[in-house]
C-alpha cells in the first residue's frame, strides 16, 4: 500500500468522524491513500504539523495565522490548498434586542456601559475579530463596555458554536445588552426559534474574513508536490449533484471545493495583533487561554 | 412584488422583511423564475437585510453582490446550481392516483423508502428494505374501495351497542357465552397480529394494501374490545383456552407468504366466522351478544371480501398458484392432525347458546342448530372455494380439510 497523505483535523463535534471516514472513502475510491489524524484542538495540531507528524492540515483561520506566522519564523511557506465555498467573505455581526438603546441609536456610542456577549477566548468571529472592529471604533472591553465571554469547548476556535448559541440566549433573556455571531449563525438561530422574527436587529457589522482552508507547509510535509495537487483536484472535483459524495458537502456545510486564497485573513491577523493572542512567531500570548 | 425596471433584470422588493424572518423565501421564490447561472436583483429596507442576503446566498451556494444605485442599496444575486443539483438523478416513484397507467409499479424499489407514491425522490436517499415489495404478491385492485367502505363503516363500540339493555342468562348459558368470548377473543389476537405483521413488511408504496391491513387491525382491536367487554357484562373472568385452539391459530402465524396467509386467515377462517356470527346474531340468548355479533360480522366480511379478491387477482396473474392453496390447506390438516380440533367447551357452549335454557327440549333443539351451523360452514367454504376457480370435488374435499377450530 502507498504511503497515504495524512490529514490533521480537529475533533470538534462527534459528526467529524463521520465527515472523514467519508472523505476517506472518497478518495480511496479514485485510488488515491488517504488517512487522518484527530485532535482535540488546534494548538495542538498546528504543532504537529510543524513537526511534521500530518502532511496537510484542515485549518481553522486562527489556525492558519498561527501556522502561517510558524512557517515563516522558520524560513517555510504554507500555502492554503482549498477551501469552501462557504468559507469566503463572511463577517460577524453584533445583534441587540429590537426597540433597545442599542438597536434605536444610530451611532455605537450606545453600547457605552453596555453588557456585550462574545464566544470562546479562541473564537475569531465571536471573540477576536468582534473586539477588534469595537477597538477599531474606540470602544475597549472594561473601559466603554463590559464584556461577557460565553465561553464553550476552549482549543476549538470557536468552531463549536455554542458560545454564539449561549450569548444569543442570554440576549434574549436580558441577561446582556448585545451579542456577538457570525452572519450565518444569526440566521440559523433565527429558524431555531432562539431570536423571534423581528425580535432583534444588526447594530454592528463587521469587515469581511474568510474561513478554513487545507493548509500545507511545502518544505515539511514528507507527501510529494503531486501528492498535494492529486489531493487537491480529487477535492475539487466532488460534485454536489453525486449522490455519494452530497451528503459529506452538507456535514461539511458546502456547496462547492475552491481553490484556497489567503487574501481573507488581514482581518484576523490585525485582531491576534491587537488582542495579543499570538505573537509575530505563532507563539501563544494570551495568558487566559486553556485547551 | 416581482418589479421589472428599465434593466429588465428581474427586481424584487423584500421591504422591510428580514431574512431572519422569511424574507429568504421571497428571494428563493424569485430565483426560481431564472435559470442557473442568471441574476436577480433585491431590494430591502430591513436594518441589515444585506448582511443577512449575503449570509443566506452563501449558505445556499448563490452568488451575491452589492452596488449603491440611485441612492439605495441593490443586491445582485445569481442563482447557483446547488438547489436543482439536489435533485439530479431523483426517482420518480409511480403515481399517487393506481387508477393511472404504470402508477403502482410490478416491484417497489428500497431507494424509495417511505416517500409517498409519485413524490421525487432524492437519489442517495437511504435503501429502506420492505419484504413485501412485489405488486403480484399483494395486490387487489378492489383494495381502495374496501378501505373507504371500512372508514365509513367504523363504529363506536360505546355508542353502537346498548350495554345496558337487561337481561339474564341462566347460570349455565351464561358461562356458555364466557366460554364463547373467551374462544372468539384469541381468535381475534390472531387476525390482528397475521395482517399487523405483514403491514410491517409491507413497501409503503402499495398504498392503498397498507391502509386497508391498517384498518383491518383496528377492526379487529375493536372486536377484541367488545368480546372482552361482553365477557365482563356480568362480573366474569375469561375461562378456558385450550392447547388444540392455540396450535391451530399459530400455523396461521406461522405462514409467511401473503397470499396464503390471506387465503388460511380470511378466505377459510374469516370466512367460517362470518356463519358463526351471523348464527350468534340469530340464536344468540342476550340482546347484547346478538349486537355484538352483528356488528362484527359486518368487518369480517369485509376482510374475506379482500382476501377474495387479492386471490383473484393473483390467480389470475399466476394460475398455478391455486396448487399452492390446495397444498396448504392439506399441510395445514396435516400440521394439525395430532391436535383435538375444536375446543370441547367451545362446541358444548354453542349448543348451550343456541338451545337458551338448560332443559332436555332446548339443548336438543340447539343441538341441532349447531349442526347446521357446522354444515353451512363448510358449503360457505365451498363456495368460496370454487369463486376461486377450484372443481366441485377439490372445493368439498378442502373445505372439508380446513381446521375444526373454525377460524
Amino acid at each position: 500500500m502507498a504511503k497515504p497523505l495524512l490529514l490533521g483535523a480537529v475533533a470538534y463535534a462527534p459528526k467529524v468522524v463521520t465527515i472523514w471516514e467519508g472523505f476517506k472513502e472518497y478518495f480511496r475510491r479514485h485510488d488515491f491513500e488517504f488517512d487522518y489524524i484527530l485532535y482535540s484542538n488546534y494548538e495542538r495540531q498546528v504543532e504537529a504539523q510543524l513537526d511534521g507528524s500530518i502532511d496537510l492540515a484542515w485549518n481553522s483561520p486562527l489556525a492558519w495565522v498561527r501556522v502561517d506566522r510558524m512557517a515563516r519564523a522558520r524560513g517555510l511557506e504554507a500555502r492554503a490548498l482549498a477551501m469552501r465555498d462557504s468559507d469566503r467573505d463572511l463577517c460577524s455581526v453584533l445583534i441587540a434586542r429590537s426597540g433597545s438603546r442599542v438597536a434605536t441609536t444610530e451611532d455605537l456610542s450606545a453600547l457605552a456601559g453596555q453588557v456585550i456577549g462574545f464566544g470562546a477566548l479562541d473564537s475569531p468571529q465571536a471573540n477576536l475579530i468582534p473586539r477588534d472592529h469595537l477597538r477599531a471604533q474606540g470602544l475597549l472591553a472594561g473601559r466603554d463596555y463590559t464584556a461577557r465571554r460565553f465561553d464553550e469547548l476552549s482549543g476549538k476556535h470557536g468552531d463549536h458554536i455554542g458560545g454564539e448559541r449561549a450569548a444569543a440566549l442570554a440576549l434574549m433573556a436580558g441577561e446582556i445588552d448585545a451579542a456577538w455571531m457570525i452572519d450565518g449563525n444569526y440566521l440559523a438561530f433565527a429558524r431555531e426559534g432562539i431570536l423571534p422574527a423581528g425580535a432583534t436587529r444588526i447594530v454592528a457589522r463587521s469587515g469581511s474574513y474568510d474561513h478554513c482552508n487545507f493548509t500545507l507547509i511545502s518544505g515539511i510535509s514528507a507527501a510529494s508536490g503531486e501528492m498535494a495537487a492529486r489531493f487537491t483536484e480529487l477535492l475539487l472535483a466532488m460534485d454536489w449533484q453525486d449522490a455519494q459524495v452530497r451528503p459529506l458537502l452538507e456535514l461539511e456545510g458546502l456547496k462547492a471545493w475552491l481553490p484556497g486564497r489567503t487574501s481573507g485573513y488581514d482581518l484576523l491577523m490585525r485582531a491576534v495583533d491587537d488582542e495579543k493572542f499570538y505573537d509575530a512567531e505563532g507563539n501563544i500570548l494570551a495568558t487566559d487561554y486553556r485547551y | 412584488m416581482m418589479q421589472k425596471e428599465i434593466y429588465l433584470l428581474p427586481i424584487i422588493d423584500i421591504e422591510n422583511l428580514g431574512l431572519d424572518a422569511g424574507a429568504h423565501l421571497l428571494v428563493k421564490y424569485g430565483l426560481r423564475a431564472i435559470p442557473p447561472g442568471g441574476e436577480l436583483r433585491v431590494v430591502g429596507s430591513s436594518p441589515g437585510w444585506e448582511t443577512q442576503l449575503s449570509a443566506w446566498c452563501r449558505a445556499q451556494g448563490h452568488g451575491v453582490s452589492m452596488l449603491q444605485q440611485d441612492g439605495r442599496l441593490v443586491a445582485t444575486v445569481i442563482r447557483g446550481a446547488a438547489d436543482a443539483g439536489r435533485w439530479h438523478g431523483a426517482a420518480h416513484a409511480g403515481h399517487s392516483d393506481a387508477a393511472l397507467t404504470g402508477a403502482v409499479a410490478d416491484q417497489a424499489l428500497s431507494c424509495w423508502g417511505l416517500a409517498a407514491r409519485g413524490a421525487t425522490v432524492e437519489a442517495g436517499a437511504p435503501d429502506i428494505h420492505f419484504r413485501l415489495d412485489r405488486k403480484d404478491e399483494i395486490w387487489a385492485d378492489t383494495a381502495a374501495v374496501l378501505y373507504a367502505q371500512a372508514v365509513a363503516a367504523q363504529w363506536n363500540p360505546a355508542t353502537a351497542i346498548d350495554w345496558n339493555e337487561p337481561f339474564d342468562l341462566p347460570v349455565v348459558v351464561e358461562d356458555a357465552v364466557v366460554q364463547l368470548m373467551t374462544y372468539l377473543i384469541e381468535n381475534e389476537v390472531a387476525a390482528l397480529v397475521v395482517p399487523a405483521r405483514f403491514l410491517g413488511q409491507l413497501h409503503p408504496h402499495f398504498r392503498e394494501i397498507q391502509a386497508l391491513l391498517a384498518i383491518q387491525v383496528a377492526d379487529e382491536a375493536r372486536h377484541i374490545e367488545v368480546f372482552t367487554r361482553r365477557l365482563r357484562l356480568k362480573g366474569r373472568e375469561p375461562a378456558l383456552s385450550t392447547a388444540g385452539g392455540q396450535a391451530s391459530l399459530k400455523t396461521l402465524l406461522d405462514e409467511s407468504d401473503f397470499s396464503v396467509a390471506g387465503f388460511l386467515l380470511s378466505v377459510l377462517g374469516e370466512g367460517t366466522f362470518v356463519s358463526l356470527l351471523n348464527f350468534l346474531q340469530a340464536h344468540a340468548p342476550d340482546p347484547v351478544t346478538r349486537q355484538i355479533a352483528r356488528l362484527t360480522a359486518r368487518d369480517e366480511a369485509r376482510h374475506v371480501a379482500f382476501g377474495m379478491s387479492h386471490l383473484l387477482w393473483r390467480l389470475q396473474q399466476e394460475p398455478q398458484f391455486r396448487m399452492r392453496l390446495a397444498n396448504a390447506v392439506q399441510s395445514r390438516n396435516d400440521a394439525l392432525a395430532d391436535t383435538a380440533g375444536l375446543n370441547e367447551e367451545v362446541f358444548d357452549a354453542l349448543i348451550l347458546i343456541a338451545a337458551g335454557e338448560f332443559t332436555p327440549q332446548a339443548i336438543a333443539a340447539g343441538y341441532v342448530r349447531v349442526q347446521q351451523l357446522i354444515a353451512d360452514m363448510a358449503e360457505g367454504r365451498r363456495v368460496r372455494l370454487e369463486r376461486l376457480g377450484f372443481e366441485k370435488e377439490a372445493a368439498l374435499h378442502l373445505a372439508a380439510l380446513h381446521t375444526r377450530n373454525f377460524m
